[in-house]
């Protein structure tokens, strides 16, 4: 993989105040979160706790209260945030005509990808796809990717633009436990190596307190955030995880029997 | 010995070969969105409404029924939209409510009296009664097809990859989405008339999805979406000449038996 620039420590999105509601029914809300780039930031919580609402909220596909600040804290002055967004998949069906070229260059390009391919966009599609070593893929069947290919070749797109802010929502299916280790690799590489700040949802406990540097754990508002240290071991984070709630809920089950 | 260019001695017949050119490369090209978006259930949709919109016509009075026509489809088109994207029980069933109520209600008032044979001709469409005026206002419609296809295809398929993606990509969704489906019923209510209700759907649909069955990427889709469509156009005007049968479920023939051999086709390539 290429090298492009290093973090400079400097940048901060700050998060002030977020909150959605959808049809009454508050989804968040009071979310505050100071994010520097170089770091990756886990979202964790339980299903339904509004986990992908907030990455939604944070690209203004949903209204939603607070601002999103984005300053150079080194001069203090405020700049328009650039967001690369990497969605946990996308509809594309079997047998559907997009190749990964059309797939990049209908979000990335101008010219109608139902005209011949131009050498240009090529190009640049190719050296984006060689940061994650899938410029084999191009010409490919977007359908006939497997669940790691996709995911390289959304992440390639989505620093295509030199973003400030990556936000992922991490592969859950197709993908299995040597991909998972690669994912987290690759993500713990862009954070080292590009001016970039990383927030991740994440399924995945282990691989939160193995590479996570800010971990939030969520539940309509903000329960607890900190170091891997300092949430796995609050009281909230019992709550939310703890097995002892697994074990009740089976035994409801059985007793329902 | 038959004299294969006697058709276009007629000049009905030659007007409805221009018509046939500028319909099926439009409905082609269309299709290959319609289908990519699963859309089939919109335009069938939005074709049963051109029974409304003429009744809506009548009812108030309005000289040109076309107008009323254009209209409703649009309004209509916008409507459904607007409750596709509201994701409340499944689109299908509440496009399909909607469409049973304008059709129930299209064929209550022109069938009122018992006048509804004056209208039936809309239900298979005749190509051959198109007149110059008529060709000239699908011209209109095939430019500005052609134009938003050249400045907005890109962004149309980047939403239906992912919306939110392409929100965050800073391509207006909404915006989009809608001149589309207004397109969508532009071409349907102006091409109505010469293709029939019963069957402009297929034609919309099968050219798109027989080249779905062949096509890799977005250049090969494209190509064979208009070829088949034209071919099964042109091909069909012919054939109903000579076979004295009507126009357009002949074109809808040959656009199924394409899409049938393409189906055929493709399955075996794949499973090489």
């Amino acid at each position: 993989m290429r090298k492009i620039i290093k973090p400079c420590g400097f940048h901060c999105i700050k998060i002030n105040n977020l909150g959605v509601t959808l049809q009454n029914q508050v989804i968040l809300e009071n979310i505050n979160l100071h994010i520097h780039c170089g770091s990756l930031n886990a979202i964790i919580g339980k299903n339904g706790a509004g986990k992908s609402t907030l990455i939604r909220a944070i690209l203004d596909d949903i209204p939603h209260t607070g601002q999103i600040e984005f300053k150079d804290t080194k001069d203090g002055k405020m700049q328009k945030l650039k967001i690369g967004y990497v969605p946990q998949s996308i509809n594309i069906e079997k047998n559907t005509p997009v190749s990964v070229y059309d797939l990049i260059a209908s979000y990335k390009g101008r010219y109608p990808v139902f005209f011949p391919k131009t050498k240009k966009m090529y190009q640049k599609i190719k050296e984006a796809l060689t940061i994650f070593e899938a410029e084999d893929l191009i010409d490919k069947q977007v359908c006939n990717l497997s669940g790691g290919e996709l995911q390289r070749v959304l992440l390639s797109m989505a620093i295509m633009d030199k973003p400030n802010l990556l936000l992922l929502d991490e592969p859950v299916s197709g993908i299995d436990r040597n991909g998972m280790e690669l994912f987290y690799k690759t993500m713990e590489y862009l954070k080292n190596h590009y001016d970039l700040a990383i927030i991740l949802i994440s399924h995945d406990l282990d691989y939160v307190a193995e590479y996570a540097d800010h971990v939030v754990l969520l539940d309509t508002k903000i329960l607890k955030q900190g170091s891997v240290k300092e949430v796995f071991a609050s009281p909230e984070f019992d709550q939310v995880f703890s097995t002892g709630n697994k074990e009740n809920w089976m035994n409801k089950e059985e007793n329902d029997d | 010995m038959i004299d294969w260019t006697s058709w276009l001695d007629y000049g009905f017949m030659r007007y409805a070969l221009i018509a046939v050119l500028i319909i099926t490369p439009l409905f082609g090209l269309m299709g290959t969105m319609i289908v990519n978006k699963k859309m089939a259930y919109f335009s069938d949709a939005l074709g049963h409404s051109a029974l409304t919109g003429i009744a809506v016509g009548v009812v108030f009075g309005v000289q040109d029924t076309n107008l009323s026509m254009v209209v409703f489809a649009v309004i209509f088109a916008l409507l459904l939209n607007k409750i596709g994207s509201m994701n409340t029980a499944s689109t299908d069933t509440i496009i399909s409510v909607f469409s049973s109520c304008s059709v129930a209600v299209g064929l209550a008032i022109l069938s009122k009296g018992g006048n509804f044979s004056k209208y039936s001709s809309l239900l298979v469409g005749d190509i051959l009664s198109i007149t110059k005026a008529e060709i000239g206002y699908l011209a209109v419609i095939f430019v500005i097809t052609i134009l938003f296809w050249l400045f907005g295809y890109n962004a149309l398929n980047a939403i239906c990859i992912h919306k939110t993606l392409a929100k965050s990509e800073g391509i207006k969704v909404k915006v989009f989405e809608n001149l589309f489906a207004v397109l969508v019923a532009l071409i349907v209510m102006l091409s109505i008339k010469w293709v029939g209700i019963l069957i402009i759907n297929a034609l919309l649909i099968l050219p798109a999805a027989s080249a779905r069955n062949i096509s890799v990427n977005m250049r090969e889709y494209h190509l064979f979406s208009l070829v088949f469509a034209i071919f099964s156009g042109v091909l069909g005007l012919m054939v109903s000449y000579y076979t004295n049968v009507a126009t357009g479920p002949m074109i809808v023939i040959i656009a199924s038996v394409i899409y049938f051999a393409t189906f055929l086709y493709g399955r075996n390539e794949r499973n090489k």
